[in-house]
């Protein structure tokens, strides 16, 4: 491999990180309330109200039934409100933030709903209010699941952001796509899928140690 | 009269001297509770005086669960009120409620403790919603774990306990606010007898030693015999019998009390009860329940004596149940002289003995 190319891969490994983290982080920030919102207020939650619920749950559903290709370039006008242009790693950071958020509600909702509803109610009993219940009871009990679904999440955005080339947002699918495939370097192709299964190795590898450190069910 | 006297005495006495019998730490005033069309609670009033146990019984599904969690407001009646150290709460906002909840601790069956916490968070947890300073709440968990006697497990977690170590953590937890009432909701079903035994213990010892006021609900007589001053019988949401827990064992009313405590009560043993006819045999068989003084005092070798002939004890035995005699005999009187069974039982019944003709058998026992 020239090199070139292998400044090139190394940027665009940089790119599919930084995309990465960037969306996995506002999908945590974003997805971890909007869960608790779900589970509080589904019938016998925290705070029921099956209106709030519903209207939630439709604008989830409503977000991943979307496409992601379709949705990177549906968003457009709004990414170039919040970042100012709609081209480039920061652009993409937009749409694979707000698909991810979704999706991460989701694997976040199914971890806090396993929490005993025992805990809850020991919590209640023992004068807890709603806030107290989320910090000391849902989210410390469910945190394994939380983590651990914050790792498939990971994995799915490395695999979204090989589309966002589409928007000339770079990273490792787009350098595949352009040199391994369509220029026929076939060891840019092999370093890409070598990167990449390294990457996702790695954390679902530190993902699983850390799950495994919070696990406290014996 | 007897109010006016524990008034009195209380003047002299330090404080937690004993229990005082002059306030009613709950009262409940015709509660009713349904779901759906079935009523789960249907009209129940009873009083809970403060220092002492009171059990409430009943098979599953009796309204017994549903009847607790009304005392602190995890459920909401439909009518009645709940009185909570005089202050009806039933109505009571969830904000309003909150600050009452600290006054009364809770036991659960399946335990509760927070999984990722370690033992002393767990107890310190009551405190940490009161907005305890942190040194304060750690002293008080390595107190209360100091009483439950698990101090040398407070840094570890909740899995690595067995089950009774997992109760005695719930009960820390539920004293670490020093409440007024404690609440137990079925706290040992899912022990084994043993260790039933022991968080028994530990719970009178609490009783004993904080003057603390004890609910309990349970389906076992056992739990009952062993701690509980009084019980209140619930079936189908309704109180069937209610009383101190001795008179109650001695002269269950109801058939629901009745077979609840066949458990722990002797019975006539099955093989024999297999051959009882209804028409006259060669041998009586009669259950004789007693209680108190009946129980106390010599009575077969005097029924020997007033009525000469034969009878045998077959089966029983006499309990204590909070310092009382309780006891059943099966007693077997020979022969077929139908004025020889009488005098036995005017014998035993002029001793306050209850008397009941079970049947006859053919053959000797």
């Amino acid at each position: 491999m020239s090199p070139v190319l292998f400044e090139l891969l190394l940027r665009s490994i940089w790119e599919t990180v930084l995309m990465t983290a960037a969306s996995g982080l506002i999908s945590l920030v974003f997805g971890l309330p909007l869960g608790l919102a779900l589970i509080a207020t589904e019938r016998g939650g925290i705070a029921e109200s099956l209106w709030v619920n519903r209207v939630l749950g439709a604008i989830i559903n409503g977000f991943r039934s979307v496409p992601f290709i379709i949705l990177l370039v549906a968003l457009i006008p709004l990414t170039r409100l919040i970042v100012g242009t709609s081209i480039g790693t920061w652009a993409a950071i937009v749409p694979l933030s707000i698909a991810a958020t979704p999706y991460y509600a989701r694997i976040a909702e199914v971890s806090l709903r396993e929490v005993d509803h025992g805990l809850i109610e020991a919590a209640r009993a023992m004068g807890g209010n709603r806030w107290t219940i989320i910090r000391e009871v849902l989210v410390p009990e469910a945190l394994p699941g939380i983590v651990a679904g914050f790792t498939v999440t990971l994995v799915t955005l490395i695999g979204a952001s090989a589309m966002a080339g589409a928007i000339g947002a770079g990273g490792l699918g787009d350098l595949a796509i352009r040199y391994g495939y369509q220029r026929f370097e076939t060891s840019v192709m092999v370093a890409v899928v070598i990167v990449l299964i390294i990457l996702v190795c790695g954390i679902q590898w530190a993902g699983d140690r850390l799950v495994a450190r919070l696990d406290r069910r014996g | 009269m007897n109010q006016h006297i524990t008034a009195s005495r209380e003047i002299a006495d330090p404080p937690h001297a004993g229990p005082d019998l002059s306030q009613d730490v709950v009262r409940l005033v015709d509660l009713r509770r349904r779901f759906g069309a079935t009523p789960a609670i249907d009209g129940i009033s009873l009083t809970v005086r403060k220092g002492e146990i009171l059990g409430i019984i009943g098979r599953s599904g009796a309204g017994k669960s549903t009847l607790i969690r009304c005392l602190n407001g995890l459920e909401r009646p439909d009518s009645g009120k709940v009185f909570i150290e005089g202050r009806e709460i039933s109505r009571l906002g969830e904000r309003d409620l909150q600050p009452l909840r600290r006054r009364i601790g809770m036991i659960f069956q399946h335990f509760n403790l927070l999984s990722a916490k370690t033992v002393e968070d767990n107890v310190a947890l009551p405190l940490k919603i009161e907005g305890r300073p942190k040194a304060e709440r750690l002293a008080r968990a390595a107190e209360l774990l100091e009483l439950v006697g698990l101090s040398e497990k407070a840094r570890a977690y909740p899995a690595s306990l067995s089950g009774g170590q997992k109760q005695r953590v719930g009960i820390a937890r539920a004293l670490a606010a020093r409440p007024a009432l404690l609440l137990s909701d079925e706290a040992t079903s899912a022990l084994d007898p043993e260790t039933t035994r022991s968080i028994l213990a530990l719970l009178k010892d609490i009783n004993r030693q904080l003057g603390l006021t004890i609910l309990l609900i349970t389906h076992e007589m056992e739990v009952i015999r062993s701690i509980a001053d009084r019980v209140a019988v619930i079936d189908a949401g309704r109180i069937v019998e209610q009383g101190p827990v001795w008179s109650v064992f001695a002269e269950p009313q109801s058939d629901i009390t009745k077979s609840l405590l066949g458990a722990i009560r002797p019975q006539l043993p099955a093989e024999l009860a297999a051959r009882l006819l209804p028409a006259s045999g060669a041998e009586t068989i009669l259950r004789v329940d007693v209680a108190g003084e009946a129980a106390s005092g010599p009575l077969l070798s005097d029924l020997a004596i007033a009525v000469p002939g034969a009878f045998r004890l077959v089966h029983g035995g006499i309990d204590h149940i909070q310092q009382q005699p309780v006891g059943t005999l099966f007693l077997s009187v020979a022969g077929s002289d139908a004025s020889h069974l009488a005098a036995v039982i005017t014998f035993l019944k002029a001793r306050q003995a209850r008397v009941e003709v079970l049947g006859h058998v053919a053959s000797p026992v």
